[in-house]
């Protein structure tokens, strides 16, 4: 509550300034409102751009062998970038996502050795997967820790868990075979096609229904979407559980297409990726604004760049460098943009 | 201002002895108010007068140490927010109720949407756009696009639109905490209208504070002034003046001082 003022009469002197109306009317105007935002747009206009620069420099870019490979590289990216869009918007991040993206596959595995049939230890492998992210959530909603701090914590577990599991020793990927292997990651797009069809589902759920509401809504004003009646609380672990099983999932279909598993490789670069392809789709890190179509475009960026820079010969050790570089263009471009839009408000 | 015959029959609200205290000091020594179907009811008084916490204990944030709260003539008890509101209680919070990055529409349906397909809650966007834009036509609230997100609005409109959303969700007992508080002339005017229009048109009965008494002669059948954890004065607002609840505020404020109860220095803040 304010100060008291004895001055009785007095009225504020803070006029507040009259909101233009910031619609855009008209078919074009549904039709971009439709499709596309301010900052999907700029991902956009970024993702064509590069496209159209790697398809000058060389026609390797364009060749059906090469388009296989981006889609490939890219397919995991957008899924857990997308996940990572619910938590996100939710002002929350999951650091374990590229780790359970890596565990499922070897859950698989071990099950199989022990004498399960496959489409159980599929079955099962997920479920875990579903299980680790609901602990993420739940240690974050009911002990308060911050999901930076819960989710690196189950990364080192998880990490910890394979390299200890495993024996330090790579395995064979069951479920490689046949019909089954062929939907499920063998056929060239079939690891694009699962990732296009949870992205659509994902998209739809965010924009178009009450539970994708309430996210945006908890992540917009805690407060006051608890206030409402909103179950904060349930929300944030729902989401934690989705990204872990589209995690999961994708981490099968990559395994079951690359047909061997290394216990040593780190989670880290998978989610790293995926969290900058949400961000610089235009996914606010201090959450209440996330766009699943923006991730997508985030991830296609980072496959082509990752591709183009191979093709025209930059060095994995310089592409490295420049993807980081392109990052953190990317991002401060995305940031200006939103305060500059906040302002013209 | 005053719908005919609001002052006959039960109240809607009446508190009678509401006492509070917080270890040692005294909040509330026996607070008797009554808020009438409709009325809007001003209340004024210093810091520490006890207002916020009366309030609190109204819309169920906290719970009084002895005395009977009372909603249509049925004592109730409140122990959460969630309690008040079901007996149509609600505390609107200005800056507090509304998603800034949600549309106007999905504000005024938070948590209370139009779904389909069940358990899947796909949202019936056009129902409840067609839906927003006749119950803020209804109140006569001017809201020029109501698929723009809350942000781009104005905070009077922002104000309307939370006050809309509760008697939307069939609050009968509204409680505005400065609800004129950092507004322009025109913003102003938006609320004033939206209080009266609810108050005489619906029934709706507001109570409001503020420090501001111009503001609540503007918005107020009747005002009550606390003191010291009381009710020491109450008048319709047509029956007092600024000068005569400015006097009695300063007098008090004077009284104290003479009795040492407050320093000189905390005039600021007094």
């Amino acid at each position: 509550m304010s100060q008291a003022t004895l001055t009785p009469g007095e009225t504020s002197p803070v006029p507040a300034p009259a909101a233009p109306s910031t619609a855009r009317r008209g078919p074009a105007g549904a039709l971009l409102r439709l499709f596309t935002s301010r900052r999907e747009a700029t991902i956009f206009i970024v993702a064509v751009a590069i496209i159209i620069y790697f398809a000058a420099r060389t026609s390797a870019f364009y060749s059906y062998a090469n388009i296989v490979t981006i889609v490939q590289y890219m397919a995991p990216i957008g899924v857990i970038g997308v996940g990572e869009v619910f938590l996100l918007t939710l002002g929350e991040i999951d650091l374990s996502a590229g780790q359970i993206f890596l565990i499922s596959p070897w859950i698989v595995v071990w099950l199989q050795q022990a004498g399960l049939p496959i489409g159980w230890a599929i079955t099962v492998s997920l479920l875990c997967c579903v299980v680790i992210g609901a602990i993420n959530g739940l240690i974050t909603v009911l002990l308060n820790v911050p999901s930076f701090v819960t989710t690196l914590g189950t990364y080192f577990s998880l990490l910890g868990l394979v390299l200890i599991v495993s024996n330090d020793a790579q395995a064979d990927m069951p479920g490689t075979t046949g019909m089954f292997g062929q939907v499920f990651g063998i056929s060239s797009w079939s690891e694009i096609g699962w990732a296009l069809a949870i992205v659509v589902v994902l998209h739809v759920v965010l924009k178009r229904t009450r539970f994708g509401m309430h996210v945006t809504a908890t992540g917009g004003n805690l407060l006051g979407a608890a206030e409402a009646g909103i179950p904060v609380r349930r929300i944030k672990v729902w989401s934690f559980m989705i990204l872990a099983f589209g995690a999961g999932f994708i981490g099968l279909l990559d395994s079951i297409r690359i047909q061997s598993l290394d216990p040593a490789s780190p989670g880290t670069t998978v989610m790293f990726s995926a969290v900058s392809a949400a961000v610089i789709g235009g996914t606010s890190l201090l959450g209440g604004r996330g766009t699943v179509i923006g991730a997508t475009i985030g991830a296609i960026v980072l496959g082509v760049l990752e591709d183009g820079f191979n093709l025209i010969g930059v060095s994995a050790n310089e592409f490295t460098l420049v993807t980081g570089l392109v990052i953190l263009v990317a991002m401060a471009i995305n940031v200006q943009l939103s305060r500059v839009g906040a302002r013209s408000r | 201002m005053t719908a005919p015959g609001v002052d006959a029959g039960v109240p809607v609200l009446r508190t009678e002895g509401i006492t509070k205290r917080f270890g040692a000091v005294v909040a509330l020594r026996g607070v008797d108010i009554a808020l009438a179907r409709g009325e809007v009811l001003g209340l004024v008084g210093d810091n520490g007068a006890g207002k916020s916490t009366f309030v609190k204990i109204v819309c169920g944030f906290q719970r009084p140490d002895s005395g009977r709260i009372l909603v249509d003539g049925n004592e109730v008890h409140l122990h959460s927010v969630k309690d008040a509101r079901a007996h149509g209680i609600e505390a609107v919070y200005q800056d507090l109720a509304l998603v800034p990055q949600l549309s106007v529409y999905q504000n005024l349906f938070l948590n209370r949407e139009v779904t389909t397909l069940g358990r899947l809650g796909w949202l019936s966007t056009r129902k409840m756009r067609a839906e927003a834009k006749a119950y803020l036509d209804d109140i006569k609230v001017s809201i020029p696009n109501i698929e723009a997100e809350a942000e781009t609005l104005s905070g009077g409109q922002r104000q309307a639109i939370a006050v809309a959303r509760a008697t939307r969700q069939n609050a009968k007992i509204l409680l505005l905490d400065e609800p004129l508080a950092a507004m322009g002339a025109k913003e102003s005017a938006l609320i004033i209208d939206l209080v009266k229009d609810l108050s005489s048109n619906r029934g709706v009965s507001i109570l409001v504070i503020d420090h501001n008494y111009a503001h609540l002669f503007e918005l107020c059948d009747r005002v009550n002034v606390f003191q010291q954890g009381r009710v020491t004065f109450d008048r319709r607002v047509e029956e007092t003046s600024l000068e005569e609840l400015t006097e009695l505020m300063v007098s008090e404020y004077r009284r104290q001082v003479m009795a040492g109860h407050v320093e000189l220095g905390d005039a600021g803040t007094a």
